[in-house]
């Protein structure tokens, strides 16, 4: 095939397209709430009214509004409807046939929607995953095929690195430099990694992007497969997103077929070709020396760095290993410059950042947001602000991160901002929290965490993450003294500075930040001090 | 053979280079308190006893693992190394049952060593007397899974040297414990040799000969190292 080719396929396939297409979400979260037989049901109705010639319903990924699923919105005028039941399928038919009905209209003018800004999501909730041709219609492929033909691999590392796009990983690290770390090193066999392990609770980011638009991963990766001259690679997903599985099993499948994946890409002499590794439940599998291990067949332990895996990676060959939503930029990079995607952001964090916005808030899903909007415009304007009560606190990158107060909520959202106030971006998990939660309680859900999810490898992180929850159980039960609240903190940076890998280094994080705000709340649990005993007690 | 010059604790030393920093301390006479390390197998880099400050990196260096570089300047015993490595050996003791006075390594242990060492004299933690096992099914051997710290020393001196493989962790986080064949009794692993090889590569008394009591345990750490020097440089002289 070649551009030609592609592009006349997707005006073909575009040109298929009716001129009344239904998008219904098909990812985890609705199908929960039954949308596939919402889907049937529009069909059916379709069918039933006579409107097969000139509307169709698609099943699409995911549209962010989550918490409203199940999700259905007409492509040709954007009208929503949210929290659709199977037997209200009738109903939308009929309006979609010019009629009206009594239904849950969303506004896709609200600023959920409006402030959003998409590069990673673009296709999400409006293509079907499970069809290559569907992803062709809309431009897919078309720039690896640039990637390929009009570019060397230097440039195409030269591109990603001028972007200034870093890991979304959490760790932020320039992608650009990871890149060329790998390309200089000499040839042979290298490795390409996704590192689709996404774990930290309340996050479902990843799991979206791989549910919504599995072709836009693949592009990503095989581009940057191209750029460091790998020939192999592997997606690393977690067992617990079968969904995600199949659609990226089905998508390998159909780009082979059209010769997009396997030997002599788009007949250049490129060959790439990727494995799919699942994930068997551990956290720790996240963190990249580990996931190495994971996919070499070994224990998931970490193993101290440097080497790097861009030197001494999988079976030791120089690997490159990115996150879903890394890769999900670099199509829109490679398409429309490095100065397009560095105009978007502030000046140290380039981009967009997708959020999973959950918790105590109006407005529960996920969010795609230009670097640098501030906590408050995500809270408030979007989210809607807490349903009842006021906000206390929000709290970013999971485990590893830590909550950020009501007063601070101007922060803007960036790496470094967002690490000076003690959290972290991470992987992008938003929990907003209302007055009514103790923060003692939050650390101690997060230690908990941290101490199940321990590997065992390392002392501070295997035993600290122990006695740490053990000191705030303690705390929570009023048994605890001042002294116990001293040694828990420099428990706290001990883990913190001795621990191996960046689960021991963080899992202190969630009890730091909120001693750093909340302090009160943890002395206010602290043992009432013995009291002096009177005088005659002691006279004898 | 290219050299390497660097400073630690302010003395000037010269190693070669590629060396790691324990290394290179040991060298010059400056002693760095490791459990995990044992000279002749890989490094695990797990215990974090060995920790050093290096000038101009804000994190802390596992000096088993850090490679000398061209004018590095290392600390390796700061006050605040020193309270974090103390804060360690506690964590050890508290995770699980060391009981000094009726254990085989008593007097022998690379534990009560780094305990001495830190100064640690009491715990601040709470002990978790966890209910561990052991198991005494080998005919020579025994395990006393209290006592075991997960070094992996084991695991790698039983792989590494004698190519048995009969060690490995099970589980994860604080339940993690060694595991022998698969997960089966010592004495069934077909495997084992009976080499005696994890005996003496055990830094307490968690693996031990069976008939030996309290304080008689003297594991040969050295020999290790001479069984690799002897193969790879035909060294046959200790």
């Amino acid at each position: 095939m070649d551009l030609t080719e592609l592009k006349a396929l997707a005006v073909a396939e575009k040109a298929k397209f009716k001129p009344l297409r239904v998008h219904c979400c098909t990812s985890t979260g609705c199908q929960a709430a039954q949308s596939l037989e919402v889907k049937n049901n529009l069909a059916q109705a379709i069918k039933d009214k006579g409107l097969g010639d000139r509307a169709e319903v698609v099943g699409v990924g995911c549209m962010g509004f989550c918490g409203r699923g199940p999700l259905v919105q007409f492509a040709h005028d954007d009208q929503l409807f949210e929290t659709v039941t199977p037997d209200q399928a009738e109903a939308i038919v009929d309006v979609l046939a010019g009629g009206e009905a009594d239904l849950i209209k969303g506004d896709p003018e609200h600023p959920f929607f409006s402030r959003q800004f998409h590069i990673v999501r673009k296709n999400s909730g409006n293509i079907n995953p499970d069809r290559i041709e569907d992803y062709i219609a809309v431009g897919g492929y078309q720039s690896l095929y640039k990637a390929l033909f009009e570019m060397s691999p230097a440039e195409v590392v030269a591109e990603i690195t001028a972007s200034g796009l870093r890991g979304r990983g959490g760790g932020g690290f320039p992608t650009g430099i990871k890149w060329a770390t790998v390309a200089k090193m000499p040839e042979g066999q290298k490795y390409v990694i996704c590192n689709g392990d996404e774990g930290d609770p309340g996050a479902f980011m990843d799991r979206s992007v791989l549910e919504s638009d599995p072709h836009l991963v693949l592009e990503g990766m095989a581009i940057a497969a191209y750029a460091v001259g790998a020939n192999h690679g592997y997606i690393y997903v977690r067992a617990e997103y079968p969904l995600a599985i199949q659609r990226l099993e089905t998508a390998i499948k159909q780009a082979k077929r059209y010769g997009i994946l396997g030997s002599q890409i788009f007949d250049s002499p490129f060959d790439f070709k990727i494995d799919i590794r699942i994930g068997a439940g551990a956290f720790v599998c996240g963190e990249e020396t580990a996931l190495i291990h994971s996919i070499e067949g070994k224990r998931g332990n970490p193993r101290p760095r440097p080497p790097y895996p861009a030197q001494d990676g999988l079976w030791h060959c120089p690997t490159l290993i990115n996150n879903v939503e890394t890769y999900g930029n670099i199509t829109a990079i490679v398409e429309k410059g490095a100065a397009w995607f560095s105009g978007i952001g502030t000046e140290k964090s380039k981009g967009t950042k997708i959020f999973a916005l959950t918790g105590k808030i109006r407005n529960n899903g996920l969010i795609e947001v230009p670097m640098g909007i501030t906590l408050r415009e995500i809270v408030e304007e979007m989210g809607g602000g807490v349903p009842d009560g006021t906000i206390k606190a929000v709290q970013t990158g999971g485990p590893s991160g830590g909550c950020i107060p009501a007063h601070l909520l101007d922060t803007p959202v960036d790496y470094d901002s967002l690490t000076k106030v003690g959290s972290m971006m991470g992987s992008g998990g938003m929990v907003v929290m209302d007055t009514g939660t103790s923060m003692v309680e939050v650390a101690q859900f997060y230690m908990d965490f941290c101490q199940e999810e321990s590997c065992g490898k390392c002392v501070p992180c295997r035993a600290g993450t122990v006695q740490l929850h053990a000191m705030l159980t303690r705390l929570l039960k009023k048994q605890a003294t001042l002294a116990d609240l001293e040694t828990m903190e420099q428990l706290c940076y001990m883990v913190k500075e001795m621990s191996l890998c960046g689960l021991g280094m963080t899992a202190p994080n969630p009890v730091l930040s909120t001693l750093q705000y909340f302090r009160s709340e943890y002395e206010e649990l602290l043992q009432p001090m013995p009291t002096m005993p009177d005088n005659h007690a002691l006279t004898v | 053979m290219s050299i390497t010059t660097l400073k630690i604790n302010g003395q000037d030393v010269v190693t070669e280079s590629g060396k790691t920093v324990l290394a290179a301390a040991k060298e010059a006479g400056i002693p760095i308190p490791t459990l995990c390390h044992l000279e002749g197998i890989s490094e695990a880099g797990a215990c974090r006893l060995c920790a050093v400050e290096v000038k101009g990196t804000p994190k802390l260096m596992a000096a088993c693992v850090t490679t000398v570089a061209e004018g590095m300047e290392v600390e390796t015993h700061t006050p605040k190394l020193q309270d974090y490595r103390r804060m360690i050996v506690e964590l050890f003791f508290t995770e699980g049952n060391h009981v000094c006075s009726i254990c085989v390594a008593n007097g022998n242990c690379e534990l009560q060593d780094a305990a001495i060492e830190v100064g640690m004299d009491h715990s601040r933690f709470n002990y978790r007397f966890p209910d561990r096992g052991m198991d005494l099914s080998h005919s020579q051997f025994g395990i006393d899974h209290n006592r075991c710290i997960l070094c992996t020393r084991c695991v790698r001196v039983c792989d590494e040297i004698e190519g048995a493989h009969v060690w490995d962790v099970g589980n994860r986080g604080e339940a993690c414990y060694i595991i022998s064949g698969m997960d089966q009794p010592w004495g069934e692993v077909s495997a084992c040799t009976a080499c005696g090889k994890c005996v003496d590569a055990c830094p307490t008394g968690a693996i031990f000969r069976k008939g030996t009591t309290t304080g008689e345990k003297q594991g040969d750490r050295a020999k290790l190292e001479f069984l690799v020097n002897a193969r790879e440089k035909q060294e046959w002289s200790r």
